[in-house]
């Protein structure tokens, strides 16, 4: 098979938006999923979580950033270009429910995934308070998409240099304690954000949903490589998740499983890079 | 009475350190040789023991008579993989067991001579096959493995217009994941695949039904559904530190392996741990196959841990011998108990414990009991699970009325068909994990069924 990208754009700094035509998955896809692409025979398969879906379109919008050779490779891609496999939707959609107050929390590119689940607690009647952040100003990306998606919208840079000067976690901390009654937290960013997410709500007793990011291989739950511990218990990603309740979550198992190829991946970057740049 | 022609292989010294085939195949004149002994039984015996009723003795005797064109038409009448039967079935508890020469010596090398014929139109080119009239009749099939390859095959050539849809990016199930290069080259997978795109079949790759589409909405599609989703989830022991890092299922293991090609990272971006000390749990032939990658993949020493005794291993027994020669280490009656691990949740070994056969279970095996005081450490930097699998449930997503057992299996009747009618079932999401050929017989006898479903 194969898939024409029909955007390619960047959105900020290694951080890139495409539109991808798929018309089954479009057809398909529901907030909280994810797809499975890969590039080209060589390739390998990585996932990457659905920020929005065009089904009039038949086309798949993902939104990733450049983190390693795959990730370069794709960003390197333009409008016409095709990739190979583009499988979808997996995982189990989130469950969107009209509850009261939900808090949404994205972290960097974890932003693009929070977006559709913004805008579907809007339309399900809940008050969406949002709370984005990202390291500096111009890193932040679909503020105005999540403006539009949310009752209430709070801005949070590492550096200051827009809106809260910290972690997203200040705001969420102050809301909490100011006694903001909160039905449900939806977290998306790095494991480390999303553990800092849980430690904040846990004293509250607010549910916190996450969406984790574990490796993954073939996202359909025939390997257990995205294998998680919730509860005690092992679960799949793929297909259990990617969204498990963050106070259940054991957060030092997942970023130590995330680290088992740090090597490798450097070695392919740097490999990868090495031909780009002697190529030039 | 002349004796079997040995089959030649690659030396394991050399083997062992590459990922290509094992075994070479028969020449032309060992080929004719071996067909030679063929007693060209008046009712033969053997044919019984194959799954997918390839008609043995007159293939064989074409062979023979030097005919391999013949030959290799003969086999396809009914057999649309003979390159993967030739290389993978368990002959010797299926049509080989049957053989009258079994009895006083050793039986026909008949899965030999069908790679033989295969392997020789292959190389030849494969002539495409004619197309059936059509019957205007759409069937969809579910999983493109040994069944629903088989099952494809057989509704095409009944003239019905089939599609497959299958998950992964390449067609062939198992045979493409988890069976290792060595011991079935791709390149013959894709091609035998090939083969049945000539038949008129359109495989839909990418494509997750539970996901894209639910049963319910295929059935309502097509006249016909065949289901063969295989058993893919791969089971786990439920012992501590099964997370830590360098714990694999065989399935994440083989998958990386062979269907990613990490055997040839970095070349293939797909990177896979390459262990030192290997610890395989298990003793079927995923066992075997991931013991023997791991190993290739340049391992010091690989050890496969059993719970049963030598006798028990569910692995073929030439996998078995290859292993063995190839430096595999086999620790039997010997079942983990916690996997240990260092301050980075990184695997540094298994603690085992010895075991003992005591009376036969309900399935008439020996159950193994632990023996007291025995735990031991065993060294390991990688351990990899293969103690089975069971079906993948995401096919029930969204297929209202399609009946399952405790297990996770479909249940079918004697005909393959399952509680929603115009939809078969068969391989291992009926029977658990068992052999490719059984799952090529059960994807027959389902063609067969809808074929006369559709006929009424």
């Amino acid at each position: 098979m194969s898939y024409r990208i029909i955007e390619k754009r960047d959105m900020v700094h290694q951080v890139h938006l495409m539109r991808v035509l798929a018309p089954d998955v479009a057809k398909a896809a529901k907030p909280g999923q994810f797809v499975i692409i890969r590039i080209d025979e060589q390739s390998e398969r990585i996932p990457l979580t659905i920020a929005d879906y065009n089904v009039a379109e038949g086309s798949v919008t993902i939104i990733f950033q450049e983190m390693g050779k795959t990730t370069k490779r794709l960003a390197a891609l333009r409008a016409q270009d095709e990739l190979e496999d583009f499988v979808g939707p997996l995982g189990t959609p989130s469950e969107i429910e009209k509850l009261g107050t939900v808090v949404l929390v994205g972290g960097g590119v974890g932003v693009a995934p929070v977006y559709p689940q913004a805008r579907a607690y809007k339309a399900a009647g809940n008050k969406v308070i949002s709370i984005i952040g990202a390291r500096s100003e111009n890193l932040l990306i679909l503020e105005e998409e999540m403006q539009a998606a949310s009752d209430e919208l709070h801005i949070c840079t590492d550096d200051g240099t827009k809106g809260h000067h910290g972690f997203v976690t200040d705001v969420l901390q102050k809301m909490l304690q100011n006694g903001e009654h909160v039905d449900r937290v939806v977290a998306i960013g790095p494991p480390i954000m999303m553990r800092a997410v849980t430690g904040v709500t846990r004293p509250f007793g607010v549910q916190t949903i996450v969406s984790l990011n574990p490796i993954m291989i073939d996202g359909t739950g025939m390997c257990g490589g995205c294998r998680v511990s919730v509860g005690g218990e092992t679960r799949f990603a793929c297909v259990d998740g990617p969204e498990f309740d963050g106070h259940k979550v054991d957060f030092n198992l997942l970023m130590s499983r995330l680290a088992v190829y740090r090597d490798e991946e450097s070695s392919s970057l740097k490999k990868h890079e090495c031909k780009c740049e002697g190529g030039k | 009475m002349a004796t079997r022609q040995p089959m030649p292989v690659q030396d394991p010294a050399e083997r062992r350190k590459n990922f290509n085939e094992v075994a070479l195949g028969y020449t032309e004149e060992q080929a004719i040789a071996e067909a030679e002994r063929c007693l060209q039984c008046k009712d033969p015996k053997c044919v019984q023991g194959c799954p997918v009723n390839i008609d043995i003795s007159a293939f064989i005797a074409n062979i023979a008579e030097h005919d391999f064109d013949a030959a290799i038409r003969t086999i396809k009448l009914t057999n649309a993989l003979p390159a993967v039967c030739g290389r993978v079935c368990p002959q010797e508890v299926q049509c080989e067991e049957y053989c009258v020469l079994a009895k006083k010596g050793q039986p026909i090398a008949i899965g030999r001579l069908e790679r033989f014929a295969a392997d020789y139109e292959s190389a030849k080119g494969v002539v495409s096959p004619q197309k059936a009239k059509s019957t205007g009749k759409h069937v969809a099939v579910v999983g493109s493995g040994p069944a629903g390859l088989t099952a494809a095959a057989d509704l095409a050539k009944a003239g019905h217009s089939v599609t497959i849809f299958e998950s992964l990016h390449e067609p062939g199930g198992v045979l493409t994941y988890g069976i290792p290069e060595f011991r079935l080259p791709k390149a013959i997978v894709r091609q035998e695949v090939e083969y049945i795109k000539q038949l008129g079949v359109d495989i839909k790759v990418d494509y997750i039904i539970g996901r894209i589409k639910t049963l319910d909405e295929l059935r309502k599609e097509f006249d016909a559904v065949f289901l063969g989703t295989g058993a893919g989830l791969p089971n786990f022991m439920g012992i501590e530190g099964e997370n830590f890092n360098g714990v694999y299922s065989a399935n994440e293991f083989l998958t990386r392996v062979n269907l990613m090609k990490a055997f040839r990272f970095p070349d293939y971006d797909t990177p896979i741990k390459r262990g030192k000390k290997v610890i395989v749990v298990g003793g079927g032939n995923v066992a075997m196959d991931a013991a023997r990658c791991a190993l290739r993949l340049g391992a010091d020493e690989v050890s496969i841990v059993y719970r049963r005794g030598e006798d028990e291993l569910p692995a073929r027994r030439e996998e078995i011998e290859n292993a063995k020669e190839e430096g595999i280490i086999f620790r039997l009656l010997t079942n983990p108990v916690r996997i240990l691990g260092d301050d980075k949740m990184k695997v540094k070994g298994v603690e085992c414990i010895r075991m003992e056969l005591g009376e036969p279970d309900a399935s008439g095996r020996r159950k193994p009991l632990a023996v007291k005081g025995s735990e031991h450490e065993i060294e390991a930097d990688t351990v990899i699970i293969a103690i089975g699998t069971s079906p993948n449930p995401i096919i029930f997503t969204g297929s209202k009325g399609l009946k399952s057992t405790p297990k996770g299996t479909i249940v079918v009747d004697d005909s393959a068909m399952s509680s929603i009618p115009g939809v078969c079932a068969g391989g291992d999401v009926v029977t658990g994990a068992a052999t490719v050929i059984s799952a090529m017989g059960a994807g027959k006898l389902a063609a067969q069924t809808i074929n006369e479903y559709l006929n009424k």
